[in-house]
């Protein structure tokens, strides 16, 4: 047994309220590790013979919550949701912070995974080895904030019933969603706490598909033995201190950059990103530390960063709305790219969709495309149900993101994500509105342009991704940097914050892995065999797609047309992408993957690999 | 400055907690040499989100878990002023939990002891991770004649003072 797992997955199948372990054999997870790599694997063996066919919302998909091995180890602790995603049709390793990974280890469990569909609303009850599942129906429709409270709430006073003897208890970790994932809405998310995410992919949706309104996790054991627990305590000590030298991202959260991506680098979302510079100082950092910071440091388990700060806004006509920093995604996302440059405003807004559960990210990024539909009287008055869908609005856009979230009226059309949305009104319209979308493979792009060429991604970063428009998973040349998808696969798979990781030496996260594990394991050999290997999966899953949608690497690996006009303002104006280079980069990106000309993955790539099965199914792509 | 010669007492400042529970992972580290949240002797409770806090011994200065142990496994150490467990004579009978105005004493995971702090025998592990890091909840202070029983509190009373101070009126929607 490879040390640092709990050594077994919990299996719920919600058809028949059967529960069991199931146990992945050792050399799997040398191969695939945990979360990312390992629901890679678990989807393609399950599910690969029919992938197209296999309904992300229907309740064929099977949905995942997988931690890695280096869960609750290394600082900052997180877990990966998966499955199906019904906003690629691929798959998208989304990690959300919190303690439910560590609880789950701590309980005994590597994961969960769940299958079926349950009849009436549930959520699942574990603690340790003692699993329920229990009724929901009188939290469906209730929003992030109740729904913690709700649960939590039941939950422990169920545990001090049942187990009076432990003294009190502290309360269990919830994963959960809103009401726009029990409406099946595609921009749904898996939430944590009220503020936490996982977005990428749309398992909210997934999970309100499977009747599952929350999954609830108490463990009491320890976490699991490692190998060598004197060097993981070093290890652990190594990181913490290189967080603690570089103040940035304690001190102001990653909420510094909505003043300065867009000042600095000229690479935030403006208006839909019909600009990606601003220098409105009324949206710099200390305007939220002053005005609606009500906690500065806010962290999950083991994080010597706690980057989240707590906001409330105290005056006005949003006074009351509670939300985390923001963060800089939803800072850009649910302000300049509405036009909006108001700490309140943006609190507001954000405070509003994690009570629907909506990602704030996905979410904005159609909220901007309606609007950008809007100004340009594509979509007028009477499409959006009486609305007047004007630039810097917030009240106006917080109706249409409840609209979102209960499908109503315009809303069941956007809640659909800004690629399907915009296929529908092309139809409707007979315009040409796929130019204003700004997305990837149906995921939308994360707030980080790469027209200035001043930010981290680059012009293949998302035209090549295999999770599209997640700015958390990019590609780049060469495939053993840093910024390569391949380690972004690392971190997923081993699932841990990588915002802990920006100091460190590389090689520091592969010491960490045979610290826990006792596996040796280079950065070579993981970039040449391992995360090559999850890489492949992931890119023949989302080419066989369906059934609503499939892509064609010729069309799709591409960037937004956005991203090839000009930029209009700031120091960068008139910078964009150059098309023959992208052509060029992409060429080279294929050939280093292994893809052949028309993007697919080559025979020889996949047989070199071991992935002689996928080579098969792929033929007819070919 | 204290010198590990005389009693200790750990000052907290609740309001200033993180989250991040560093403090239990350096405990359960030092005393059972793992990574164990549910065995460490100090505990974050988030019962509210954002409301974070430890919930630890205060040692308060009448000690009521140690009088009220019926096999005398509990003692004060004279060095530190902590509340010593004999994990062998404990019978894991949880007078304790009842006695503790905080209700702060909890059960080991294996369930055959109670667990308190034990103030690391002068070097509290807690405070040295939570100094590191600056968030400064936790410090250690010479023990004086005060009132460290105010500190002994139900993890829902703590709550409830936390989440109003940080939501106003709007806690009671949360608690």
């Amino acid at each position: 047994m490879i040390l640092g797992y709990a050594g077994k997955f919990l299996e719920v199948n919600l058809f028949t309220d059967k529960i069991k372990e199931v146990r992945f054999n050792d050399d799997v997870l040398r191969d695939y590790v945990g979360g990312r790599g390992l629901a890679t694997k678990i989807l393609w063996d399950r599910l690969g013979n029919k992938w197209e066919k296999v309904d992300p919302l229907g309740p064929e998909n099977i949905l995942l919550f997988l931690t890695g091995p280096l869960t609750g180890f290394f600082p900052g602790g997180r877990i990966c949701v998966s499955g199906k995603s019904p906003q690629s049709n691929g798959v998208v390793g989304s990690t959300v912070a919190g303690e439910f990974g560590v609880e789950l280890k701590c309980a005994g469990y590597d994961g969960i995974i769940v299958t079926g569909k349950a009849e009436k609303p549930v959520y699942l009850l574990i603690k340790d080895s003692d699993i329920e599942i229990r009724d929901a129906s009188h939290v469906w429709g209730k929003d992030a904030k109740q729904t913690v409270a709700v649960l939590t709430k039941e939950c422990r006073n169920l545990l001090k019933t049942r187990f009076p003897q432990k003294g009190e208890w502290k309360e269990p970790a919830v994963l959960y969603i809103g009401p726009a994932g029990e409406n099946r809405v595609r921009t749904a998310v898996v939430a944590a706490k009220w503020t936490h995410a996982a977005g990428y992919g749309g398992y909210g949706a997934v999970m309100g598909s499977k009747k599952l309104k929350a999954v609830v996790v108490k463990g009491t054991g320890p976490l699991p033995e490692v190998a060598g627990m004197k060097r993981v305590k070093q290890l652990i000590q190594a990181v913490c201190e290189d967080v603690y030298e570089d103040d940035l991202w304690r001190r102001w959260g990653t909420g510094a950059a909505g003043y300065e991506v867009g000042a600095k680098t000229s690479s935030e979302p403006v208006r839909n990103w019909q600009e990606e510079w601003h220098d409105e100082k009324s949206y710099g950092v200390d305007q939220f530390e002053n005005r609606v910071w009500i906690k500065k440091y806010w962290g999950d388990f083991g994080c010597p960063t706690t980057c989240l700060k707590v906001a409330m806004v105290k005056t006005g006509p949003f006074k009351g709305a509670i939300t985390d920093n923001p963060d800089y995604e939803l800072q850009a996302y649910l302000g300049p790219n509405l036009g909006i440059f108001s700490p309140e405003e943006n609190v507001f807004l954000t405070s509003l969709i994690d009570d629907l559960g909506l990602c704030g990210i996905q979410t904005g990024n159609v909220l901007g495309f309606a609007a950008e539909l809007f100004q340009r009287g594509i979509l007028i008055k009477e499409d959006l149900d009486g609305l007047e869908l004007k630039w810097s609005d917030a009240e106006a856009f917080a109706t249409l993101a409840r609209k979102i979230a209960f499908r109503e009226g315009i809303g069941d059309l956007l809640a659909e994500g800004t690629y399907r949305a915009a296929l529908k009104i092309e139809q409707k319209k007979k315009a040409d509105v796929l130019k204003y979308a700004v997305q990837s493979k149906g995921i939308s792009i994360g707030a980080h342009g790469i027209r200035s060429g001043k930010d981290y991604p680059e012009i293949l970063s998302y035209a090549c991704s295999v999770q599209g428009g997640d700015h958390t998973s990019t590609a780049c040349l060469p495939l053993n940097d840093s910024r390569s998808e391949l380690i972004m696969i690392f971190h997923d798979s081993a699932v841990y914050c990588h915002f802990n990781i920006f100091g460190i030496p590389r090689k520091l996260k592969f010491e960490f892995y045979k610290a826990v594990t006792g596996l040796e394991l280079t950065q070579e050999e993981w970039c040449n065999t391992k995360a090559l290997r999850i890489l492949q999966l992931q890119r023949a899953m989302l080419l066989l797609g369906g059934p609503d949608l499939k892509w064609n690497p010729k069309i799709h690996d591409e960037n937004p047309p956005r991203f090839y006009e000009p930029l209009p303002s700031g120091p960068c104006k008139g910078k964009a992408v150059y098309k023959p280079r992208f052509v060029r980069d992409k060429r080279r990106y294929h050939e280093a993957v292994g893809w052949d000309e028309n993007g697919i993955p080559k025979s020889e790539t996949l047989r070199n690999l071991g992935l002689h099965d996928v080579d098969k199914v792929l033929e007819k792509l070919r | 400055m204290t010198t590990k010669k005389e009693p200790i007492w750990i000052a907290r400042d609740l309001a200033k907690c993180s989250g991040c529970r560093k403090c239990e992972i350096a405990c359960s580290l030092f005393h059972e040499n793992r990574i164990w949240p549910e065995a460490s002797r100090i505990r974050v409770f988030m019962l509210v989100p954002g409301a974070d806090f430890p919930h630890f011994c205060a040692q308060c200065e009448d000690y009521p878990c140690v009088q009220s142990c019926p096999v005398n496994a509990l003692s004060i150490s004279k060095k530190t002023g902590a509340v010593l467990v004999n994990a062998e004579a404990c019978i894991a009978c949880g007078k304790c939990i009842d006695a503790c105005p905080g209700r702060i004493p909890h059960m080991h995971s294996e369930g055959k002891h109670i667990l308190i702090c034990d103030l690391c025998n002068g070097d509290p592990q807690c405070v040295q991770v939570c100094q590191e890091g600056g968030w400064n909840v936790l410090k250690k202070v010479p023990r004086k004649d005060y009132a460290y029983k105010l500190y002994a509190r139900t993890p829902e009373e703590t709550t409830r003072d936390l989440a109003v101070k940080m939501y106003g009126g709007k806690a009671e929607e949360f608690l």
